[in-house]
């Protein structure tokens, strides 16, 4: 019964990794919040097959809520508080060119690999490939942030750090309380509405939203 | 209805009713009567709990120690004068929809930082800080302006950031609860500490430092605190630099009991160096600052490396001035900011060059500047030179000769540094500089709090009070040990 668990888990947090290298990749906005859904759909599958592997119940609310505003609410509330035109952006910029990134993207893959086992993490039997893939996830989320130089990117980058962290956190401490993980859900929509509004105000004040462009505020030392 | 619920709802009560447009000063006349309000509540709280008196609202969940009653008076008490500065200060807001959205913010934000203290289960702690973060955005984009909006999105990347790092170190933090029967609490921790792998307990400090380090400013994740405290409203600033650092850290300081139990693990291996790079870096920014707020956000940055070295020391004596530096930052840092805002009504810039000869054009002003200037930098017989006094003597009966070298030589570089800058202000002839010096009468509300805000950073120089005295004791109790 644990193999077949295990291994669609496997698919699962395969999904999870190959989704923080499509935002990664992509040119569009659009393109990044679909890497987005999908990567939240192989979360929510793999807290659900801990659920029935660990006979955790409280992961399958845990699923159904991650189902709930993930995939359907946040990009639903991103698409509310943000300009069309801004979803529509075609070949937004980064620092670095796509190639580049997904080599780097894949030597922090590797890296997290290698140094999963050395982290003391005790971690259900079927969801062991949670902490690699989470750890990588969690890297190529932080690059994501640092390279992306749109608002939306960089946004959809840090809710690829928090699913990263998610994807440990349900291997790694599956008996958390489900007010817990109810809270941290609550969060992520409060986050997805503050920075929507925010990326919005961006737009209308400075007239684009290429955080990496602003440039106002600096040390220019003693005058 | 339980003291700390009521506590947790006075705040939201408070939102709901600045969100009807039932007149332009209803919002600020309900969000000062809440914090007056939540003052009293946490005052008397504190005192039931310097009293030896338990508060448990809900049992592992909803609870008060001394340290976090500390902490929670001074969220309460820098909201309240907070909200009395915010009630003249933002009056030249025109827009009344965008000023009534300034006070819900207001008060949700101090909903949360009152939150972090009381609550005792580590993973909704993590959600309360979180929180504080992300109800600050919109404060601190409240004036619309380019470079407001730039320091909005730099604090919130990074430090949301921070908080996800954060997370997977509490997520490492509960495994602990696999080793014995006791609650996911704090005390539980301290309880559980003995039996838990000390690798799994030094990874999640870690995580939680690096995390929570992002949000409290910590070196060399400091870069967005200058930019964020310099553009939001003064007002905002006093909460962000006085009390929002400072309920952060509380959670970073925290975990120092739960390693200190395990008996494999010290502390201050991190801690103390962290610490002491952050307050050697911000000595030395403060030195080329150009900006007088952001000379302010800098010293948060050293007192959090100060109050992080103390409490890194590990000493009941350390962890005294460690809480005593809490204490007198909130208190002091708040004044400053108000003090700063005053100068900004007066001047209309924040540059410091810009401002020359306060002292002839804006009197009260100037003076609440040198004043606020002369206690953060630490100068006797001040109350942050007290606590800083204890904090150094702490660490020379502990032995810890390269931390008081070190701490010394800093704060003396920043104490130099913030004289030299404010001195320049307030001092000179007010016709040397090119920009005009509009004065403004300052409000009423704004005089009244810079006042009541510098009594206590006066008054507590010269007489600490025996029940404040037994609540730093307890305090520092809890994070010893």
């Amino acid at each position: 019964m644990n193999l077949p668990i295990a291994s669609l888990n496997g698919l699962a947090t395969g999904l999870f990794l190959l989704s923080a290298f499509g935002s990664l990749a992509t040119r569009q906005i659009q393109g990044c919040v679909r890497f987005f859904r999908l990567q939240s759909f192989a979360l929510a599958a793999s807290i659900f097959l801990l659920a029935m592997g660990t006979h955790v119940s409280d992961l399958v609310v845990v699923a159904v809520v991650d189902l709930a505003l993930k995939p359907l609410l946040i990009p639903w509330l991103l698409k509310r508080y943000v300009r069309g035109e801004l979803f529509r952006h075609r070949e937004i910029e980064q620092l670095l060119n796509i190639p580049s990134s997904l080599l780097i993207g894949l030597f922090l893959t590797l890296t997290a690999y290698l140094s999963a086992p050395l982290l003391p993490l005790p971690s259900a039997a079927m969801g062991q490939i949670n902490l690699p893939i989470g750890l990588a996830g969690l890297l190529v989320g932080v690059y994501t942030l640092a390279v992306r130089v749109e608002a939306l990117p960089q946004l959809i980058g840090l809710f690829g750090v928090e699913n990263a962290a998610l994807l440990i956190g349900v291997a790694v401490a599956p008996n958390l309380p489900v007010v817990a993980d109810m809270a941290f859900a609550f969060d992520m929509v409060v986050i997805a509405v503050v920075i929507g509004i925010l990326t919005r105000i961006t737009h209308e004040r400075v007239g684009s939203t290429e955080i990496g462009a602003m440039r106002a505020l600096k040390e220019v030392g003693i005058e | 209805m339980s003291l700390l619920l009521l506590l947790l709802v006075l705040p939201l009560a408070a939102s709901a009713t600045a969100y009807f447009p039932l007149g332009r000063r209803l919002p600020p006349a309900v969000t000062l009567i809440a914090c007056v309000g939540e003052l009293g509540l946490s005052v008397a709280a504190a005192t039931m709990i310097s009293s030896s008196v338990r508060i448990v609202a809900v049992p592992n969940w909803l609870e008060l120690d001394g340290f976090s009653a500390l902490v929670l008076v001074l969220v309460a008490l820098v909201s309240t004068t907070g909200a009395l500065f915010s009630w003249g200060y933002m009056a030249r807001e025109a827009d009344d929809g965008h000023l009534r959205r300034y006070y819900v913010n207001y008060n949700f934000f101090v909903w949360s930082m009152l939150a972090v203290p009381m609550l005792v289960e580590p993973a909704l702690v993590w959600t309360a800080a979180e929180l504080t973060t992300i109800l600050g955005v919109y404060l601190v984009a409240f004036d619309n302006t380019h470079e407001s909006v730039e320091a909005a999105w730099k604090y919130s990347i990074l430090t949301i950031m921070g908080g996800a790092v954060a997370l997977l170190g509490f997520i490492v933090l509960h495994s602990a609860t696999r080793y014995g029967e006791a609650p996911f609490t704090w005390t539980g921790l301290v309880a559980l500490a003995p039996h838990v792998p000390a690798k799994i307990l030094r990874t999640a400090f870690l995580l939680i430092l690096f995390g929570f380090g992002a949000k409290v400013g910590l070196v060399p994740l400091h870069t967005w605190l200058p930019d964020t405290h310099s553009q939001a409203p003064s007002p905002v600033c006093a909460l962000l630099s006085g009390v929002k650092t400072t309920v952060v850290l509380y959670v970073i300081l925290r975990m120092i009991p739960v390693l200190e139990a395990s008996g494999a693990i010290d502390p201050s291996r991190w801690t103390v160096p962290v610490g002491l790079v952050s307050v050697g870096v911000a000595a030395f920014l403060i030195l080329q600052v150009s900006d007088y707020k952001r000379l302010f956000a800098y010293s948060t940055v050293e007192h959090m490396g100060i109050i992080l070295t103390a409490a890194g020391l590990g000493s009941t004596a350390a962890c005294y001035g460690a809480v005593f530096q809490i204490l007198t930052h909130a208190l002091t840092k708040s004044f400053c900011f108000f003090a700063a805002g005053m100068t900004l009504l007066a001047v209309e810039t924040r540059s410091i060059a810009s401002v020359r000869g306060l002292l002839q054009t804006a009197p009260a002003t100037a003076i609440a500047l040198l004043v606020g200037a002369i206690a953060i930098a630490g100068a006797p017989p001040l109350v942050v030179f007290l606590s800083e006094f204890s904090v150094l003597r702490a660490a020379v009966f502990g032995k810890h000769y390269v931390a008081v070298a070190l701490l010394a030589l800093f704060i003396a570089v920043a104490f130099f540094g913030m004289l030299y800058h404010v001195s320049r202000m307030v001092f000179g002839d007010a016709g040397t500089t090119e920009s005009p010096q509009c004065v403004a009468r300052p409000p009423l509300s704004c005089v009244l709090t810079v006042i009541l805000s510098a009594a206590p950073v006066i008054l507590l120089g010269f007489y600490l009070p025996a029940p404040l005295d037994t609540l730093l004791k307890m305090a520092a109790q809890s994070l010893s040990r």
